[in-house]
């Protein structure tokens, strides 16, 4: 589903690079914690998948997208098969929860039929259903993040990246949220997600890629956050 | 493509910046409505051109004693002039006026001044030769060959008064096209503002927009129609402008001038000709500059 052969990127405003011949393979279905310290080239690697950057060097697949190949127009395509979570929420605060989650359906112009069907759904599957006519600033913070993550899954995405998508939640939400991307991963979408919190990978015992100063230096199949150091 | 959601987002951003937003369709009505002025003038000056193109002619005028004692060109030197000047090259054709045509004439002219009619003496009218050339640029060989002859007093081009009016009409036109310029600069860089903030203030949404996929251009759609119906606002407002500075201003102070023929009217038709004009450049204008400053400025 993903894949990063050799891949390397520099910036201009730096020497060294922030990812250092980066070879991973995420298959469909997987659920990957990336991990590393701040500068460690995480955000560097979600960018890569998103076509946000081209690599340097070396090559990025995403599905069977030869993602820095992609044409300009082309990318749109890729984006609409990949969610997005993130820290922040980025929720449209003058838009309801039910038009937040559509908003992302109207502007790849999906059909009202459709959006009126799924938006509902996804709602429910995130434990939202009734909160649909709420406005963010009334929502606690857990629910602002199953806001985002309903948003970036109402597509139904092959993968969903999430960068440290407990950041600003406390751990009880966070396990919350866990469990609901954990469901979605059962759904056989693929979760990438990057993050700084020990106890969550520590608790779910997935695959764990270890990135650091752009290299990766460890790479489990049922990892925790600590081992090695 | 959603219609109704475009049309949300344009109707918002447009309310949003809603100070930007009139000026930028202020010096856009101001601009184009010089423009429309000066297309109005160019429509002015096409027209005369066609009127007088016809009416035009090389007059030679003949002395007094010719113009008293011959009626009918019959004798020299005018029946030698003319014969000469209808073989001339250039010339299409050579009519005679006699002291009596040249009169009444004069009284047409001047009929609706009865006071130039009273002092004006039918023996002070001369007689001429009227000359019309097939082609205009002869006139000086005409003029030196003619210049001084028995019997002529004078020759004259009469598309040398008309060049003077034409002349005057051209620096109207120019000096207005000039300043609808200046204009449409402070226009073109309002509109490029506009957009750059409008784009800031809904810099979340084509966050998103971007990162779920939508493509370029529904991202941009919104900003280019947004600047494009300022445009259009601008340029209604500007031909109702036009309009009333129409009625108001050209009609009471020009309405004698036009009562004679001398210069054609600037009718409601006219204003209704160049308005197409008028809202098609402000769309465009406005849409290029919104597309360009998109492209360059605006990360989308």
């Amino acid at each position: 589903m993903i894949r990063l052969e050799h891949v390397s990127k520099g910036y201009k405003t730096s020497t060294r690079p922030a990812l250092d011949d980066v070879s991973v393979t995420v298959d469909r279905g997987e659920f990957v914690f990336l991990i590393g310290p701040s500068g460690s080239g995480k955000s560097t690697f979600l960018r890569l998948l998103l076509r946000e950057d081209v690599p340097s060097r070396g090559r990025v697949f995403v599905a069977d997208w030869n993602v820095a190949k992609l044409p300009r127009r082309r990318v749109p395509r890729l984006r609409q098969r990949i969610g997005c979570v993130f820290q922040d929420f980025r929720l449209l605060n003058n838009k309801t929860v039910a038009e937040n989650v559509a908003f992302a359906l109207e502007v790849i112009g999906k059909p009202r039929h459709t959006i009126r069907k799924v938006v509902p759904e996804v709602l429910q599957l995130v434990g939202l259903d009734g909160k649909a006519d709420r406005m963010p600033h009334e929502l606690s913070g857990g629910e602002q993040q199953r806001v985002a993550i309903a948003r970036a899954f109402v597509n139904r995405p092959l993968v969903l990246l999430c960068d440290e998508p407990t950041g600003n939640l406390d751990p009880d939400t966070s396990q919350d949220i866990m469990l609901l991307l954990e469901r979605i991963n059962r759904t056989g979408t693929t979760v990438l997600m990057a993050t700084h919190d020990h106890s969550i990978v520590d608790s779910m015992r997935r695959r764990v890629v270890e990135l650091s100063v752009g290299r990766v230096i460890r790479d489990d199949a049922r990892g925790v956050y600590g081992v090695g150091r | 493509m959603r219609a109704s959601f475009v049309f949300s987002e344009v109707v918002n951003g447009l309310r949003r910046n809603v100070t930007m937003t009139i000026a930028m369709i202020l010096t856009t009505a101001i601009s184009v409505g010089l423009l429309g002025g000066g297309l109005l003038v160019v429509r002015l000056i096409d027209r005369m051109q066609d009127v007088y193109q016809d009416r035009v002619e090389v007059v030679v005028f003949l002395t007094n004693d010719v113009s008293a004692n011959d009626n009918s060109c019959t004798q020299e030197p005018c029946s030698q002039l003319k014969s000469e000047l209808s073989k001339s090259s250039g010339v299409e054709s050579v009519k005679f006026e006699n002291r009596d045509q040249a009169f009444a004439s004069f009284n047409k002219v001047f009929e609706t001044m009865p006071e130039l009619r009273d002092v004006a003496r039918k023996e002070a009218m001369p007689a001429s030769l009227r000359v019309k050339l097939s082609d205009q640029e002869r006139f000086s060989a005409i003029q030196q060959k003619f210049q001084g002859k028995p019997g002529v007093d004078s020759v004259v081009d009469q598309a040398d008064y008309l060049d003077r009016l034409f002349n005057v009409l051209n620096g109207v036109r120019n000096a207005t096209f000039s300043i609808a310029l200046v204009q449409a600069m402070a226009a073109l860089l309002l509109i490029s503002n506009t957009i750059q903030l409008s784009a800031f203030t809904r810099r979340t949404e084509t966050g998103i927009m971007r990162l779920v996929g939508a493509t370029r251009w529904y991202t941009q759609l919104p900003f280019l129609l947004e600047a494009m119906v300022s445009g259009l606002i601008g340029a209604f407002l500007a031909i109702i402008g036009l309009l009333i500075s129409k009625a108001a201003f050209i009609d009471r102070v020009m309405g004698p001038v036009f009562g004679t023929g001398i210069i054609p009217e600037i009718g409601y038709g006219d204003i209704a000709a160049v308005s197409p004009i008028m809202l098609i450049v402000a769309a465009a204008i406005s849409a290029t500059t919104g597309y360009v400053t998109l492209r360059l400025y605006v990360r989308l």
